[in-house]
């Protein structure tokens, strides 16, 4: 499989979730989306490692896009750690405002 | 056509389709279920270039640990389709035009890529699988595996503090 072709998914994975951003007003799809476009960079990631693998591997290069992989569980680290904090986030703003939708918060004031 | 092909073109069109979904479903609750669907086809994708320890992590780190966390928070907030606001249609037109054009121009920076051509490997090679990644995480990787752990701690300290009633 050419790697144009995971270029091209994940370019599409990460625009749809760019759309979601700025179509959606509730808090917790716009950071769904957020997810789905750090899914579809770890697609690419991984799709990346494995074709440096192959071009690397001529010479004699065993673990070549090895880093790759490693790189996209790092990425998952910091992601479990970032929904923990935004959701405890959204929770304490529903509690205050009684509201997740973000044209109502605009101006970082009740 | 072979059986990798067949299994690449039918995942990438259940990633892009339910990824749609997400953006369009009205019920936050059906929009985490896509999601998860979005994540299960992610998966398939990783294990279809023989990524078999990342594959596993995403299912069991997002499907199944992320995205309960997402339905809980949505069914304490008892949300529905009804408590979702109305937005003028120009600019839901505006975001979804921005998000294609931002594909298009990338998809045409594609067109005299360097890497263009180049074949990624599938169903076999061995750097994905758990002793490699181990070895490699345990040796080259281990300062920013411990700041991970650091990370985490810090994150739920974090989560506790803002999540405190009565301040």
């Amino acid at each position: 499989m050419k790697i144009e072709y995971y270029i091209v998914l994940s370019l599409a994975l990460f625009c749809i979730g760019i759309a979601g951003v700025l179509t959606r007003r509730n808090a917790i799809i716009i950071f769904m989306c957020i997810e789905l476009m750090l899914n579809a960079v770890n697609l690419l990631l991984v799709a990346f490692s494995k074709m440096h693998h192959v071009a690397e591997g001529a010479k004699n290069v065993a673990m070549a896009g090895i880093d790759g992989q490693l790189f996209v569980f790092f990425i998952m680290v910091v992601a479990a750690a970032e929904v923990s904090v935004g959701l405890a986030i959204i929770v304490m703003m529903y509690r205050n405002t009684h509201s997740v939708d973000v044209n109502f918060l605009n101006r970082l004031k009740h | 056509m072979s059986a990798t092909v067949f299994l690449f073109y039918f995942l990438s069109v259940l990633a892009l389709g339910s990824a749609i979904m997400v953006v369009v479903s009205r019920n936050p609750v059906h929009s985490v279920l896509w999601l998860i669907a979005t994540f299960f086809a992610i998966s398939g994708h990783y294990i279809l270039m023989n990524a078999q320890f990342i594959g596993i992590v995403n299912l069991i780190v997002y499907a199944g640990a992320i995205m309960v966390l997402f339905l809980f928070v949505i069914m304490l907030m008892n949300m529905n389709a009804d408590s979702e606001p109305k937005k003028n249609k120009w600019l839901k037109l505006a975001g979804v035009v921005s998000g294609g054009c931002l594909l298009l121009v990338m998809v045409a920076a594609l067109k005299s890529a360097e890497v263009k051509g180049q074949l990624v490997q599938m169903k076999d090679g061995d750097i994905g699988l758990i002793a490699n990644l181990g070895k490699a995480l345990f040796t080259d990787f281990v300062v920013p595996f411990e700041i991970a752990s650091v990370l985490f701690l810090s994150a739920m300290v974090g989560t506790v503090v803002i999540g405190k009633k009565g301040d």
